[in-house]
């Protein structure tokens, strides 16, 4: 018997997850609310760490789901768990019976107008990290004429209570290094300054990254987070913070600032979540079901979770996480499903 | 001039804009390492000098980026080039050659 597997989300995870289902010969059926495929990855120009192009990895994880059944500009309408499956109402009309649910539906980059004392959406010459990346994939930003002096903020929305996000969000100081140097290979004359309270690189070949950023390109790394921007008479800006190292205050005149927005859990995928009846933790990321050993199973039986629907993930992580969600899927749908009379039994003793 | 009982302390605020790119330059070209430094403080933390005058490598490299290469110099008076931290420095740096290049450079008016 082909099982039918639901699964919400077109971003890397849900793409990944897909191709490696279909290929174990279950029948996936795969749903993305915005019109097109590829979540995040599609907004991105070149990887860290080793700056490949995105639209490469993106087309090598489409061209894998050939075969997958795609609904795009679709999202969950309704839900109801039948005695073994689920019956999912889906809001293109039509109705799925499907036995496991994987939802795949990521993050939200933070929104950067929230940290005021930035001056995003205030000051003309600040941007965020994903503003840049769509620079780099387009070569057009009214922001940037041959900057001269840059500044990447590390931690916007990130390790701040008062923005709501205790947790670090992974990805971006890895991101901030490898935009410091595009921006120098942009602009080489340009001075490039990075403003960070810790330095986290912990992937293969990050650190690399952050030595070729000061050997190769001169980027300033400066320990200390941004405390306070405004706009001088000319549009360019005064920041503000302190040198914790030099234990001085310090200031620095700059044409453009590059905020390191950070990951939020996805606002869709809380209504998702709140649907299919699927906790939270404090962070707002989804519970799994007991920590490190079933990382991929919800609460609920029959649903699962890959990427950065449960916290921030890089995306060879995120990758990875949803080739085990395909796996953590299959053994459940054979250990549980062939045996219908014993269904209710086998739930409760293997979820 | 009337003594009002205080002076005036010059601003210990770094000014970034007051930085000497030209003369950074000459100084990484003559020793690229100093782009390197890490700031974790190994250095300064064996220095045999700095036992009894403050020294401090890392410190001195902080105070040039932030144009303070006045400071810095001062820094460095005290090393008596004796290469301890060039052991244990974590990024390689050939730190007695980035001392005498400091000097060098930053000595000329
Ligand atoms: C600024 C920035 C730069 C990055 N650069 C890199 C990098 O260079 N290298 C790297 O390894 N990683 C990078 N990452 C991390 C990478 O973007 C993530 O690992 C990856 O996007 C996570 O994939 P995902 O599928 O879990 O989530 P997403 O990419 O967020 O995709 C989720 C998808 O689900 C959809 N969805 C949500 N809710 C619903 C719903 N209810 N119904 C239907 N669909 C829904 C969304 O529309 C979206 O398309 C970066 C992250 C940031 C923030
Ligand atoms: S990865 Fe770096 S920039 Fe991002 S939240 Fe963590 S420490 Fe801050
Ligand atoms: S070489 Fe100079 S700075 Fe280095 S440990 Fe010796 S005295 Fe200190
Ligand atoms: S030991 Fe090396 S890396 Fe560490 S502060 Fe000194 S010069 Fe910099």
């Amino acid at each position: 018997m082909k099982n039918n597997i639901l699964i919400i989300g077109g971003g890397p995870a849900g793409l990944e997850a897909s191709a490696q289902l279909q290929r174990m010969g279950y029948n996936v059926i795969l749903i993305e609310r915005s019109p097109k495929l590829g979540g995040h990855l599609a907004k991105w120009d070149r990887l860290f760490p080793d700056r490949v192009p995105a639209d490469e990895v993106l087309r090598s994880l489409l061209d894998a789901t050939e075969g997958v059944k795609c609904f795009t500009d679709t999202d969950i309408r309704a839900i109801n768990r039948l005695d073994k499956s689920y019956n999912v109402r889906l809001t293109n009309g039509i109705t799925v019976l499907s036995d496991a649910v994987l939802v795949a539906s990521g993050f939200d980059l933070f929104n950067a107008v929230r940290k005021e004392e930035y001056g995003y959406g205030i000051y003309n010459q600040v941007m965020t990290n994903a503003d840049l990346e769509a620079y780099f994939r387009t070569g057009e930003d009214r922001r940037i004429e041959n900057p001269r002096k840059v500044g990447f903020v590390h931690c916007v929305g990130s390790r701040d209570e008062k923005a709501g996000c205790r947790s670090c969000s992974k990805v971006c100081c890895a991101t901030a290094v490898k935009q410091a140097i595009e921006m120098k290979q942009a602009f080489p004359e340009a001075e490039v300054f990075c403003f960070y309270m810790d330095l986290r690189l912990f992937g293969r070949h990050y650190e690399d990254l952050y030595l070729e950023a000061q050997k190769e390109y001169g980027v300033r790394f400066i320990r200390g987070r941004v405390a306070e921007v405004s706009e001088n008479f000319d549009g360019t800006l005064l920041v503000k913070a302190e040198d914790t190292v030099a234990s001085k205050p310090l200031k620095v005149t700059l044409d453009l600032l590059v905020l390191m927005a950070g990951m939020r859990p996805s606002a869709s995928g809380k209504a998702l979540g709140e649907l299919l009846g699927m906790n939270v933790e404090d962070d707002g990321y989804f519970a799994v079901r007991s920590g490190i050993a079933a990382g991929q199973r919800s609460q609920q039986p029959g649903i699962f979770l890959a990427g950065a629907a449960t916290g921030p993930k890089t995306l060879p992580e995120t990758l990875a996480d949803a080739r085990a969600a395909a796996m953590e899927v299959d053994r459940y749908l054979t250990e549980v499903f062939p045996d219908a009379r014993n269904y209710k039994q086998l739930v409760k003793e293997r979820w | 001039m009337v003594d009002f009982g205080f002076g005036l302390v010059p601003s210990s605020r770094i000014n970034l804009d007051l930085f000497d790119k030209g003369k950074y330059e000459e100084l990484a070209a003559l020793e690229p390492d100093v782009r390197i430094c890490m700031a974790c403080g190994s250095c300064t933390a064996v220095c045999t000098a700095g036992k009894f005058e403050p020294t401090s490598l890392r410190e001195a490299i902080e105070d040039i980026k932030n144009a303070r290469a006045d400071k810095a110099l001062q820094m460095l008076e005290p090393c008596q080039l004796c290469g301890k931290c060039s052991m244990v420095c974590p990024r390689g740096i050939n730190t007695r050659h980035l001392i005498l290049s400091i000097n060098k450079i930053y000595s000329e008016k």
